[in-house]
């Protein structure tokens, strides 16, 4: 008695010592505050997701007025300064708010699944990286809505343009601004997904049975990680001339533009590799699943991947051949740039590879795949091209240049990307989209983007440059860019066909049971859409389609989740994060702080003296708002709760369906 | 519910992670090669901007002042040891020695800091250089101010677990909490001894 009374008394006392200091601990499931606090790897990729998927509309609108504009000389549709704002918004867009958000969302729902993973390493800090790109993005596209206008100075922003001197308004701030806090969100992202894929395995997940989707989501964060330092600094180095009057890129007192170009572009090559990279796992995925074949060549495909990464950091300078470096560094970089070419022919060859000889099977996502395929091999061979610098002298700042991107960044990422849409579609939302709208869009889309983007290497040969507003009807420019608009229309027609079915399928589409592609990867062992906990048990691989040996194997399966499960619960059941509001109200200060620094004017000395003004005072009280945000945060620490399951698989004591996808 | 013994707890192998090292390290290891990055881009920076500057661009030996820096160098790398002994000390579950060592760790971080201040001060108003008005003043402050930020950061940071101790909360279980601080402050000396090496240094060779 005495001893049990002195047990508890000790155990009293330590748990009064470790509690944290937690000032509301969020628990809503549903509604506005569940999506606030959530942590939850799934639900935060769905963020992602409908974002991009916004911002894709948004993106596609600027290139429809672009299209427009030129679609016959002389035009007055836009004018020269709107036009600039369209082109600068539209890249800007397309790169980080379209297709790296897009990646980010399948990098977070599928990753965690593919590696039989609860959550990502750091719950909170993915919600933080969201809640950040969303105020990037916010702040980005601030200048729609005031008279300084959206940025336009390109997305490439090239100094002295950007400086004060040439560009007087707030629209660049906001621009620095927004990619600033956009690199901030990607690179917590990208350290979070890091040690995610490298500790979160489940047992028997060796890294050589990672799923090749994985594998890119990790070289990805790599190029993330340090790649998006250089634009940081860059960027810290304009905004300081634009501050405080610095002369980073002030020509009169020693600085030079071409510096700003040099960081700009060791950013932003890899940059072309992150947007790139996961479409290329995605295709890794579907195509098996596809072909019915397990992948070609895994580890030359894991390989590959890795040495397009490493090479990708040194061949920053091919987008300044017209900069006159000297022949020795154009040399260099034009080999390493033909280099490049070989780990990406090797995974064409793979991909190739896996779909010989196999049972294709032609749904949606396979039609989406071969399209990137093809599409993606004619960007590349044209990327080829310009590796050669007498050549790229010819098509630099040409139009040839502009269809060479689209049919790398839509012939191949957004294929892909939406290859994946269509093919993770039943996993997240239990639905499927109909085959046949699913084709009508594809086919549009693909003849629309052919259409759209074809004649533009002729018209850039033709010596048609880029970022100019109109163009006289005597150059011979006519038919191309007639042909061109036309196609932009059937494309936006395409793109509006499959984003319609997509939302009609997520309310009344046709249900699917579980894995309906007959897929190989462990993400399709779960129930769709997955529960929150993901796994019942932490699932053993024992082969590198883990889910595939799995259906071949059930018998042994069956009786290893039987007895996990039955320990796993003894003991003390599934371990899940705690919500939390802090991600995002640190990403509130953030908010207003970035507000501060880019679009309040600074103090008028006639009606404020010395230091004190309306900028400074926003930009303190966010940065303020932001600090004791994450003072709180880190005060309430990273514990969790522990839930225990009935039979089917339902949280014991709660609504089985309350949960993200709570539609049922 | 058992407590481990003080100094009983594994500090180098994590059990719950597919590799055995702690998240928590991971992330900071991660992080710093991307602070790499972020730091080298700034030195280079400073080393292109070295090599053209414009007539009239004031000397750096003209400005510097070599054994202030030498000082406050030197001050910054004993600061190091002073946290790899608090990291020792909670490792083994002796907090009042942490404490003391954090104590000193951002006694000499404030020093450095000081001294910064006073270098700061004394180019802007006795050597005339500043930010706006040479090549030099605008990379050597930007990259100087910005690593002081990182040490400013850092002794934030020690100063928040040096409070955090006095609640109770922080034992031996949260050592990876300070060891990955630790991490980020060596990480800030040794870019400080770069920069020291290439902004300085190199200005007496």
């Amino acid at each position: 008695m005495e001893q049990a009374l002195a047990k508890s008394d000790f155990l009293a006392k330590e748990e009064r010592v470790a509690k944290p200091l937690v000032l509301w601990r969020p628990t809503a499931k549903t509604g506005l505050v569940s999506w606030l606090t959530t942590v939850d790897h799934k639900r935060i990729g769905f963020l992602y997701g409908g974002c991009a998927l916004f911002f894709l509309v948004m993106g596609g609108i600027e290139a429809l007025l672009i299209r427009i504009q030129l679609a016959v000389p002389n035009n007055t549709f836009l004018t020269s300064a709107q036009y600039n704002e369209m082109f600068t918004m539209h890249a800007t867009t397309m790169i980080f708010l379209v297709v790296m958000p897009l990646g980010a969302a399948f990098f977070n729902f599928v990753m965690p699944l593919q590696i039989g993973a609860r959550d990502v390493a750091f719950p909170r800090l993915n919600a933080f990286s969201f809640w950040v790109f969303l105020v990037g993005a916010i702040i980005l596209n601030l200048g729609w809505f005031m008279k300084d206008g959206a940025p336009d100075a390109g997305w490439f922003g090239y100094a002295p343009l950007t400086t004060r001197q040439f560009s007087p308004t707030h629209a660049i701030d906001m621009w620095v601004m927004g990619l600033q806090l956009l690199g901030v969100a990607s690179i917590a992202a990208a350290l979070n997904f890091i040690v995610t894929i490298i500790n979160l395995r489940a047992p028997g997940m060796t890294m050589m049975r990672l799923p090749v989707f994985t594998w890119m989501t990790l070289f990805t964060s790599f190029l993330i990680i340090l790649s998006f330092p250089a634009i940081t600094i860059a960027l810290v180095e304009v905004m300081m001339d634009r501050l405080f009057g610095t002369n980073f890129f002030e020509v009169s007192n020693g600085g030079m533009p071409i510096l700003w170009q040099h960081l700009f572009w060791i950013f932003g090559h890899p940059e072309v590799y992150i947007l790139i990279l996961p479409a290329m796992g995605v295709i890794s995925e579907i195509l098996p699943t596809f072909a019915r074949k397990p992948l070609f060549g895994y580890p030359i495909v894991v390989f590959s991947g890795a040495s397009i990464g490493f090479l990708g950091f040194g061949v920053w300078s091919h987008h300044m051949f017209a900069t006159g470096m000297g022949t020795m560094a154009t040399a260099a970089f034009a080999m390493m740039t033909m280099a490049i070419a070989v780990p990406t022919g090797v995974k064409m060859f793979n991909w190739i590879g896996t779909i010989w000889g196999g049972h294709l099977s032609m749904r949606v996502p396979m039609m989406f795949a071969l399209g990137f395929l093809w599409m993606f091999m004619i960007g590349g061979l044209s990327g080829i091209m310009h590796a050669a610098a007498p050549a790229d002298l010819q098509q630099h700042g040409s139009y040839f240049v502009v269809a060479h991107f689209h049919y790398v960044l839509i012939g191949g990422s957004l294929f892909a990307l939406l290859a994946g849409l269509h093919y993770w579609f039943p996993l997240l939302f239990g639905r499927r989209v109909s085959e046949f709208w699913g084709k009508v869009a594809f086919w549009l889309i693909f003849i629309g983007f052919n259409v759209t983007f074809f004649p533009m290497h002729f018209l850039g040969l033709e010596g048609m440059p880029r970022r100019t507003f109109t163009y006289d009807g005597n150059m011979g420019w006519n038919l191309g860019n007639m042909v061109s608009t036309i196609g932009a229309m059937i494309l936006a027609i395409g793109i509006g066909v499959d984003l319609v079915a997509m939302l009609y399928t997520y309310y009344k589409g046709e249900r699917t049971h579980k894995d309906p592609w007959d897929a190989r990867t462990l993400e399709w062992s779960l129930p769709n859409p997955p529960m929150e906990y993901n796994f019942q048990q932490i699932p053993h691989i024992h082969a590198r389609d883990g889910w595939w040996y799995e259906k071949h194997h059930k018998e042994e399966i069956a009786k290893e989740n039987a007895e996990r499960a039955k320990a796993e619960h003894d003991d003390h059941g599934i371990h899940m994060p705690f919500q939390s509001i802090y991600p995002f109200l640190a990403g509130l200060g953030i908010l207003i702080g970035g507000i501060g620094v880019s679009v309040i004017d600074p103090a008028d000395p006639k009606i404020y003296t010395g230091f004190w003004g309306p900028k400074i005072a926003v930009t303190i009280l966010g940065g303020l708002f932001m600090f004791v945000s994450v003072v709180l945060w880190s005060l309430e620490g990273c514990e969790g709760y522990h839930i225990h399951l009935n039979e089917d698989g339902s949280i014991k004591g709660e609504d089985p369906h309350a949960g993200y996808g709570a539609k049922h | 519910m058992s407590t481990a013994a003080a100094g009983t707890i594994d500090h180098h192998h994590d059990p719950t992670t597919s590799t055995g090292i702690p998240n928590k390290k991971l992330l900071m290891w991660a992080f710093l090669a991307s602070d790499c990055m972020f730091f080298g881009c700034l030195i280079s920076t400073h080393l292109i901007y070295r090599l053209h500057p414009p007539p009239g661009t004031p000397s750096a030996k003209s400005v510097f002042s070599i054994e202030l820096t030498s000082f406050s160098t030197f001050i910054l790398l004993m600061s190091s040891l002073m946290m790899a002994l608090a990291v020792n000390a909670i490792q083994k579950g002796n907090l009042k020695s942490m404490r003391w060592s954090l104590l000193t760790t951002i006694f000499f971080g404030c020093i450095f800091l000081g001294c910064q201040v006073f270098e700061f001060n004394n180019f802007v108003n006795e050597k005339h250089l500043t930010i706006t008005n040479s090549i030099l003043g605008t990379t050597f402050f930007t990259l100087t101010g910005t690593h002081g930020l990182h040490v400013l950061i850092g002794v934030i940071w020690l100063s928040g677990m040096l409070i955090y101790s006095f609640t109770g909360r922080l034992t031996e279980k949260q050592a990876i909490d300070v060891e990955s601080m630790g991490l980020y402050w060596h990480f800030v000396d040794i870019v400080w001894i770069v920069i020291f090496t290439a902004v300085y240094l190199l200005e007496y060779i």
